[in-house]
């Protein structure tokens, strides 16, 4: 793999950039590999590129049924912060954001990782002993996020309203400094590069069609659109078609794949300078780096794998983004699209391994997977390297739902993802 | 005068109505009904942006919806600024002000510039290879300055004093598109007499009929016959005609978004228009008739200011009168660019040259440009154009190579062809298939009820194009159940011919080379970025899409995608089809928030509940808390209190006297029904068979899942009867859990709910003096507490209306809570205020109604619950009847982990030092020494300062709680570590005796 | 925003009239007291999500207020009919093949 630098950004200006590397090779697939990732979306690429630099497992295949990068990780809004709740989730979410700062001298490729601080909005009472029992919690699991006013909100991000006349007021907000955002494409083709460049085979255009099982019940390979192919371990990373696979596979999972949008606006010179979420007005902000507004919607309400959504969602989103902001009612949307989210019962996810031997699930991140992509990709590596969850992922079992000890985000918090 | 480059004669307008305008402070004149584009080409203005990346000096590339470079701020006044709003779309009004965008000092000399010397550097994706060193600088120096150089317009900074509206409409047939084909089709439809909705994005009717001087339609000229065939559906009732409204959105189930450019247009918009209004439209069967989109010729240079689409010369010309220039290149690979060369060479303008790639075409477009002594060059390619900040020159070459020639002129109009605008069709998820012989994608298979036509369908010439367009018409008439058809169709006399043409990159731009030849205008896209993004490996279109973000731009690659697409599919090689389309996103152009938002604005964000009594507390002073969609009362404040010092008198103020609270906002459900107590039985966890009636219970409800879901107390009326209340916030969501158990679970129940929250105001009067209040207002109750005990319900009078007078006590103080009509909840309310005020009663508010029952250690589900307590974990396992065999949640919370050892528990907590006051939310540890991050073992759900027992006191979540009374555990703050002792929830008045007191 | 037909009101409303009430035909347990843990898990975590055909539930929430059920396709999102509560699951689906 050739260094990217300035140094080299130069060379090539010389030369007509006609001396660059394929980023990634696209390689036919062999007959077997020692393990096959499903889905080649950042959670998965992430998995083969710490499956190859921390195990030492190279014979890796990472089949994606479309193009790498193009499920959740290119449609998302790109938000990473880790100041959740439980241990559990804090524990993931912030061995995550420790990867985030530093991911893109580790890939060499410039992931834009920005820690413009994530501001989560109060606009009641209630509001603010969720996020203050946040705010407390956090400090206590080392994680940062503090409480500010209204008016220190309104410093933090200018063009915010904290109008008392609003018809939902900010009273309150709690801030987490590390948080941000990061260029989602750069992650996906981060991961992808530094993965091909030791030997891990992403092979796009490749739909896995059956999940093939030894008489004993374990795992022998997957069939796919471009013919079977071997391997003793299996990891499904696949969101939104978790469900799907994992029925090839036999095991049902408790999963619903709902259609999540998003939108940005035209670009415009710098205006938000953070990123804001409201859950009791159901919206989230903030600005790219080429000044595109970029607004996260809420699911629509039933099952789909249609990748689009009503309008009435976008309408409530917009509804939502201008009451925050009513200085953006003259602004544009530019460009929609859906996603489809695998949402669990209690809204965390499912990293673990599965009933049938040699085949391991990563899925369920519902609305907010993608802040946890360098983290969810080195535990998952760990649990399918060595046959055993890492402590970090050992909470986030399939079995829990049987149990009743559910990692419930949501329902502690009511905090959107 | 309204511009030297005004043409006598030709055009539309009214050379008498002149419109001053500004453009970067530069004033000019237009006409009206000029774009703001046509009225600058009219004064000779062609340089008016600058490109996103290289800041390179930009013209106008087209006359209308696609265009890439003219983009402008529009500012009328200090909140109505607009940005990036496309001078080809924007109609000119007298007074308009317009500046230009992302340049600094100024549109012709703009520092920016700079990034196009040294964009051998910035070639595609160049930033994810660089700014990572040294790693600090991409937060603090690298980003912002990205971020500066970025961006288009300006956000406004104020909020906005237009309005907007909104309308829901349905139809049998929708058109979208309202040239020959759109009118056609809607013609054919509205003739049988079903509902017919025409829209088009432009203020006038027609489409190409604007500038296509070759179409004649039922005898007269095309436009003519446009506006004709307007007039006449305009007069229709069944039909409605939207101008200046562009359908953005098609999603399922033929619903359709458009939005209506209202008053954009008005010098002084009356306050009664909207700015814009949104459509959104479900049409039993909708007709595409969106046209096509002229491609540019990708070569060097191809951006200079004066080079611009050949079709959007001639609008500029035919519909507004302006020549582009004086002395005008053409280039072009398909036939339609010779008409602008003609249409321009018989207004007087001079032609330069025409320039076709092609080898030998024919056609009677041809001969007539060459009768008119039009140069024309076959076989040869504009290599490259002269000039910075306005075309000078084209430089000629055969197209195979060979000598050179550099001919001067002031524009260029190109054409490679046309592209159908399929982005609605693939919005409905219609496929799209790939015509080998034509190079375009055209609508292939169909997935929602709507059919193309014309140009968008790949139709050539205007007689094919108005036979489908009316046959459609008709058609989806029929289908969407008209009975008679009558009318004819119009016929076609003379029409031009638009197709073929060319895709990618022309000679001169091609893989050899390092020119920029720009394929997506306005993000800076060249030939050779694409083919760099290939050669990295990305062989996707979506990745080439993304990592050259061509056809990203607010243009959405209306003229870039196609040429993209080919100059990747070459460098891959690969067939196009092969390599296929992006997706088309909606919104077709971009969409105004506010049309979104419409009137969901400040109060009308979402609905404000108010209670009977909320005039009242209003005038008290009364300071509101929201929740949910309530106002309620918070705290009523005297003269010079704080919430502080009002929440502590209130508080004392009951226990001493009374205090009157208005507990409307409980939910409220009748159930009622010979089955009503099996159905109670089932919904809460409680026995309720032998409560008699008169008689109230404290009831707990659980979802499945066995986790407390809701709490309130019923009382049963009669055997069949029950008032049962909920919380606040889970009054809608606990009729839904009950009505779904009674019809989908339980329908062989004989039980009916009623949600009566709304038809109810309910006073507390809470307090030692709280009968003695009551007691005269009441009418046909006994009020003793033989006879209305602590927990009872009594259907009587009260000042003269129905009341249902429950005994209950949310304070541990006597109390009732007096039911009334709601109607009558504000007079009722003020009779016992004017009783209470001979007992010293206060008025209380949420606030200190909290405060008391923490006091009591009442729970609230929401706040000392969330979703993952049991009742058991509450201390609620009382009320869970032992005997049980089903209720909802009887299963759920026998899981292991529901019944494990160390579950958080609900207890209460004294700070060491009573002064101190805990915060809510905040964490509880056994051992404050410890490392970070810390064992937490349980938080704070409720604290308060408690005047009542002069001290704090709190409700908390502890893991093994209840095992822990007397201990001493920690609460670590940022200030330092509070200690606290485990205790039991009661606080005051631990007995109860008060309850009777 | 989806058209859906309700069974009930024998008319295609808004689905903003309508709210999403999850999979169709999982009874509850008439002895949910007695189920096993795993069973109790089927019942209320594990979800069928077909891509493709899917048996749900809808509620006319702003309309008669009645529950009902719909087979609707999740990949096109059109529905293929909706019937009432209580209704077997249909056997054959009109308009759909296999």
């Amino acid at each position: 793999m050739k260094k990217y630098s300035v140094f080299a950004i130069a060379r090539e200006a010389m030369r007509g950039h006609k001396g660059w590397e394929e980023q990634w090779s696209s390689p036919e697939p062999k007959k077997e590999y020692d393990v096959i990732i499903v889905g080649a979306g950042g959670h998965g690429l992430a998995t083969a590129y710490y499956l190859a630099t921390v195990h030492g497992i190279t014979n890796v295949a990472v089949l994606e049924k479309g193009w790498l990068g193009g499920g959740n990780t290119g449609r998302n809004t790109t938000i990473i912060r880790s100041n959740y709740l439980y241990d559990e989730s804090a524990g993931i979410y912030d061995h995550a954001l420790k990867l985030w700062d530093g991911l893109s001298q580790e890939l060499n490729y410039n992931v834009m990782y920005s820690a413009r601080g994530v501001m989560m909005l109060a606009h009641n009472v209630h509001d603010i002993q969720v996020l203050k029992r946040h705010v407390h919690a956090n400090r206590l699991n080392g994680i940062d996020n503090e409480w500010l006013s209204p008016e220190q909100a309104k410093e933090f991000c200018p063009p915010l309203n904290i109008s008392r006349d609003a018809r939902y007021p900010v009273v309150g907000a709690a801030l987490q400094r590390r948080g941000g955002t990061a260029r989602h494409d750069a992650v996906a083709w981060g991961y992808a590069r530094g993965a091909s460049a030791r030997g891990v085979h992403i092979i796009q255009n490749c739909e896995v069609t059956g999940v093939k099982r030894a008489a004993n019940g374990a795992v022998m390979g997957v069939d796919t659109t471009r013919g079977f192919i071997g391997a003793k371990k299996v990891g499904v990373v696949a969101a939104g078609h978790s469900s799907v696979i994992m029925n090839m596979a036999g095991v049902r999972m408790p999963l619903e794949s709902y259609p999540l949008q998003a939108l940005v606006s035209e670009p415009v010179k710098p205006v938000v300078p953070c990123v804001v979420m409201s859950n009791t007005v159901h919206a989230y902000i903030s600005q790219s780096d080429k000044g595109e507004l970029v607004i996260g919607a809420g699911t629509d309400q039933y099952v789909s794998y249609s990748q689009t959504g009503g309008l009435h969602i976008l309408q409530h989103t917009l509804d939502a983004i201008c009451e925050m902001f009513p200085i953006f009612t003259r602004m544009k949307m530019l460009r929609s699209w859906g996603g489809i989210v695998d949402v669990t019962p209690d809204r965390s996810p499912i990293l673990a391994k599965t009933p049938v031997p040699g085949l391991y699930v990563n899925c369920g991140w519902g609305t907010g997977g993608f802040k946890a992509t360098p983290g969810s990709g080195h535990v998952f590596a760990h649990t399918i390297a060595r046959d055993d969850p890492h402590p970090i992922n050992a909470p986030f079992t399939i079995e829990r739902f049987r149990t009743g000890r559910l990692i419930d985000e949501a329902a502690a918090a009511a905090v959107a993802h | 005068m309204s511009g030297a480059f005004r043409i006598p004669r030709a055009g539309r307008l009214s050379q008498a109505k002149t419109a001053r305008f500004s453009f970067d402070g530069q004033s000019y004149t237009g006409i009206e009904g000029d774009t703001l584009a046509s009225a600058l080409l009219a004064n000779g203005v062609h340089l008016v942006g600058r490109s996103f990346k290289y800041h390179r000096p930009r013209g106008f590339l087209s006359a209308g919806a696609e265009e890439p470079n003219a983009l402008v701020q529009i500012v009328r006044d200090g909140a109505r600024k607009t940005p990036n709003v496309r001078a080809t779309v924007q109609e000119l009004y007298d007074g308009l002000a317009a500046n230009s965008q992302n340049r600094w000092p100024s549109l012709s000399f703009d520092v920016g510039a700079v990034n196009d010397l040294a964009s051998p550097m910035f070639s595609a994706g160049f930033y994810y290879k660089t700014f990572m060193w040294p790693k600090a600088a991409w937060k603090s120096f690298y980003e912002p300055k990205i971020r500066e150089a970025a961006g288009l317009g300006v956000s406004p900074d104020k909020p906005d004093p237009d309005h907007y509206s909104s309308r829901y409409a349905h139809c049998d047939v929708l058109v979208l598109g309202g040239g020959a084909a759109g009118l056609a089709a809607a013609l054919a439809a509205a003739e049988t007499g079903v509902r017919v909705i025409l829209a088009d994005e432009q203020a006038e009717f027609g489409g190409s009929l604007r500038f296509e001087t070759g179409a004649r339609i039922d005898g007269q000229d095309g436009f003519a016959w446009a506006q004709a065939a307007i007039a006449r559906l305009s007069a229709m009732d069944n039909v409605r005609v939207l101008p200046r409204t562009t359908a953005f959105g098609y999603y399922a189930q033929n619903f359709v978004g458009l939005v209506e450019r209202v008053s954009d247009h008005l010098k002084a918009p009356g306050h009664d228009l909207p700015r814009e209004r949104l459509w959104q439209v479900r049409a039993k069967r909708v007709v595409l008739a969106s046209g096509a989109i002229e491609r540019h010729m990708v070569f060097a240079n191809n951006d200079r200011p004066g080079i611009m689409l050949a079709g959007a010369a001639r609008t500029f010309l035919n519909q507004y009168g302006v020549a582009v220039g004086r002395n005008i290149g053409v280039y072009t690979a398909n036939d339609s660019a010779y008409a602008a060369a003609i249409d321009l060479k018989k207004a007087g303008v001079n032609i330069a040259a025409i320039v076709d790639l092609r080898d030998n075409p024919t056609g009677p477009v041809i001969d007539e440009a060459r009768a008119l002594g039009i140069e024309i060059n076959f076989g040869r390619a504009v290599i490259r154009a002269g000039g910075k900040l306005r075309v000078s020159s084209m430089t000629v070459q055969p197209k195979n190579g060979g000598g050179e020639r550099t001919i001067s002129v002031d524009a260029i109009l190109m054409s490679a062809g046309w592209t159908p605008s399929v982005h609605l069709f693939s919005q409905s998820r219609g496929k799209v298939a790939f015509n080998d012989e034509t190079k375009r994608f055209v609508p292939g298979t169909y997935a929602q009820d709507c059919v193309s036509v014309g140009a968008c369908n790949g139709t050539d010439g205007l007689s094919a194009t108005v036979d489908e367009a009316y046959a459609a018409g008709a058609k989806a008439a029929k289908d969407a159940g008209a009975k008679t058809a009558k009318g004819a169709k119009p016929k076609v006399d003379a029409s031009e011919s638009w197709s073929r043409g060319m895709l990618g990159a022309a000679p001169g731009a091609g893989p050899d080379t390092t020119v920029k030849a720009f394929v997506d205008f306005q993000n800076d896209v060249t030939a050779k970025d694409i083919r760099q993004a290939v050669h990295e490996g990305m062989r996707s279109i979506e990745h080439v899409k993304r990592f050259t973000t061509n056809g990203m731009a607010t243009d959405q690659g209306k003229t870039s995608n196609m040429h993209g697409l080919a100059i990747a599919a070459e460098t891959l090689g690969k067939p196009i089809p092969e390599v296929g389309l992006t997706t088309f996103r909606a919104p077709y152009t971009p969409v105004t928030f506010g049309a979104i938002v419409s009137h969901a604005r400040g109060p009308l964000f979402d609905p404000t509940r108010k209670t009977a009594t909320h005039p009242w507390a209003e005038a008290q002073g009364a300071v509101f808390e929201d929740v949910g969609q309530w106002k309620r009362a918070w705290y009523f404040p005297k003269a010079g209190e704080d919430m502080h010092a009002a929440v502590d008198r209130e508080c004392v103020a009951v226990r001493t006297t009374a205090g009157l609270f208005d507990a409307s906002t409980l939910g409220k459900i009748e159930v009622v029904g010979p089955d009503a107590a099996k159905f109670m039985e089932l919904l809460y966890t409680n026995p309720w068979e032998k409560l008699e009636p008169g008689r109230c219970r404290y009831g707990i409800m659980l979802r499945e899942d066995g986790f407390i879901y809701d709490d309130g107390v019923v009382g049963r009326l009669a055997p069949d009867r029950f008032h049962v209340t909920t919380t606040t916030g889970g009054a809608p969501r606990v009729m839904n859990h009950m009505e779904d158990y009674l019809q989908t679970e339980f329908p062989h129940l004989n039980v009916w709910l009623t949600s009566i929250t709304e038809q109810w105001a309910v006073i507390a009067v809470q307090g030692p003096k709280s009968r003695d209040i009551i007691a005269p207002l009441v009418e046909g109750i006994d009020m003793s507490d033989e006879a209305l005990p602590h927990m009872s319900v009594r259907e009587g009078k009260i000042c003269g209306v129905p009341t249902r007078l429950f005994r209950m006590s949310f304070t541990g103080e006597r109390g009732f809570e007096v039911n009334v009509p709601a109607d009558y909840g504000q007079a009722v309310w003020e009779a016992l205020w004017a009783e209470g005020q001979k007992h010293g009663a206060t008025a209380y508010g949420t606030e200190s109604m909290h405060v008391l029952r923490a006091e009591k250690g009442y729970i609230i589900v929401g706040q000392d619950t969330d979703g993952t307590v049991t009742p058991n974990d509450a201390g609620l396992d009382w009320a869970v009847g032992k005997k049980k065999t089903d209720f909802v949640g009887i299963r759920g919370m026998a899981r292991p982990d529901l019944v494990a050892k160390g579950r958080k528990q609900l207890v209460g907590l004294k700070t060491k030092d009573p002064k101190v006051v805990l915060e809510e939310g905040a964490q509880i540890v056994e051992d404050p020494k410890q490392a970070i991050p810390m064992k937490m073992i349980g938080h704070v759900t409720s604290s308060y300062w408690s005047q009542n027992c002069g001290r704090s006191i709190a409700l908390a979540l502890v893991a093994g709680g209840r095992d822990r009374m007397g201990d001493t555990l920690y609460v670590p703050m940022p200030n330092g570590v509070i200690e606290v002792e485990v205790t039991g929830m009661v606080f005051f008045d631990e007995t109860g005796g008060r309850l009777n007191g | 925003m989806l058209l859906i037909r309700c069974p009930y009101c024998e008319e295609e409303r808004p689905e903003l009239e309508f709210r999403n009430a999850g999979e169709a035909h999982i009874a509850r347990s008439t002895d949910i007291a007695g189920e096993s843990d795993d069973d109790f898990e089927k019942f209320f975590f594990i979800r069928s999500n077909p891509k493709g055909i899917i048996y749900e539930r809808w509620r006319h929430m702003h309309g008669c207020a009645r529950f009902f059920n719909a087979v609707r396709d999740t990949v096109t999102d059109k529905f293929v009919m909706t019937y009432k509560a209580g209704e077997p699951k249909p056997a054959k689906l009109p308009g759909v093949a296999k």
